[in-house]
């Protein structure tokens, strides 16, 4: 699979990582290029410098090949732009975003976006392990 | 009417004012606590700081009975998904977004945001009409009919002097006025010939700015009508 991630804070990086390791083309975009530094020393694909809510960036970065798009910056509203950029303009096939307010990623998802919010995901799992 | 406004820099407050002034009902929301303070001493009861993208704020704000909400931060992003969910989670009538980057107007457009302000375009246009630098001058886009108002200047270096008007890459149903010194305005006459220090106002299709631009520029003069 040909994978875009936008963002590369713990999240962005770890998954880069992972599918990476696992063979598939990947490419991971950070408008700060310290943050692209969290990337393993053996990481495989490539890295840039740029911000993914820029149409031209994510042409460079070879969206129109891409599989499967992933917008994990901490910024909502950046990763809400980018998936539709991704999804609306670029006809990627796979989309997914963050976005941590449970309230938007409701809306994002009545919009048709495969939005993910890790403050539910979170909190429902908490609940969980304290078992009440 | 009541409008929201968010973004409280110079263009949010000063449009505030102005609406207020106007008889309307204004809040402007802003998210830096700076500017918030700065915009609570000079609007007073008119500003909310908070985050105009989160539903909380908006649905504070009174979105719901909102009749007009216009996003003008200096990011694409924020202003996208503010005007996103009035639009569509909230549906209040008209909906403004201002872009910083142009290359935004058609991904806004394709994202069900039609109306947008090119900004900092406006502000180069206006440059350009002040300094006499360009020729062309975009005056009005009147976005829903596709068309734009533009001010040809016609100077005595241009190879479009001696040409009639018909003779520029306009399409059809395109109007003109001519503004000519010592004379009446004139309304549109395709066979009038342009003389140097005349002045066209343009009513023409977006899509024929371009080789209009072109043409009286002399890059493609006598190519297609």
């Amino acid at each position: 699979m040909n994978v875009i991630i936008m963002g590369c804070g713990r999240v962005g990086a770890e998954l880069a990582h992972l599918l990476d390791a696992e063979g598939h083309k990947v490419t991971i975009l950070d408008a700060d290029a310290a943050n692209l530094e969290r990337l393993p020393a053996d990481f495989g694909g490539v890295a840039l410098t740029g911000d993914a809510t820029d149409e031209d960036v994510l042409r460079k970065a070879g969206i129109a090949e891409a599989d499967a798009f992933v917008a994990v910056t901490r910024d909502d509203d950046r990763n809400a732009m980018a998936a539709q950029i991704a999804k609306q303009i670029f006809d990627v096939p796979k989309v997914v975003c963050r976005i941590y307010d449970p309230l938007r990623e409701e809306f994002y998802k009545s919009l048709g976006l495969e939005a993910i919010s890790p403050t539910l995901l979170f909190a429902r799992l908490i609940r969980e392990k304290l078992g009440a | 009417m009541y409008i929201i406004i968010v973004g409280g820099d110079e263009v949010g407050s000063r449009l505030g004012k102005e609406l207020l002034a106007n008889g309307h009902e204004v809040l402007v929301i802003e998210r830096n606590a700076e500017r918030c303070d700065h915009l609570v001493n000079e609007l007073g009861s008119i500003s909310l700081c908070g985050d105009g993208c989160e539903m909380a704020v908006l649905t504070k704000a009174g979105i719901a009975r909102a009749g007009m909400f216009i996003a003008v931060t200096h990011e694409d992003d924020d202003n996208l998904a503010a005007c996103q969910i009035a639009k569509q989670k909230f549906n209040v009538p008209r909906v403004i977004a201002k872009v910083n980057s142009p290359k935004n107007e058609h991904i806004f457009a394709k994202l069900g945001i039609e109306h947008t302000v090119d900004v900092v375009g406006l502000v180069l246009e206006h440059i350009k009409e002040q300094s006499g630098i360009s020729p062309l001058v975009h005056l009005l886009s009147l976005r829903d009919e596709g068309m734009e108002i533009v001010l040809l200047r016609v100077t005595k270096d241009l190879p479009i002097v001696g040409k009639a008007i018909r003779d520029l890459p306009l399409n059809q149903g395109a109007s003109s006025l001519l503004l000519r010194q010592g004379c009446e305005p004139m309304v549109h006459n395709p066979a009038t010939v342009l003389e140097a220090g005349d002045q066209v106002i343009l009513l023409i299709r977006s899509k024929n700015i371009e080789p209009l631009r072109a043409s009286v520029t002399g890059a493609n003069l006598g190519g297609k009508q």
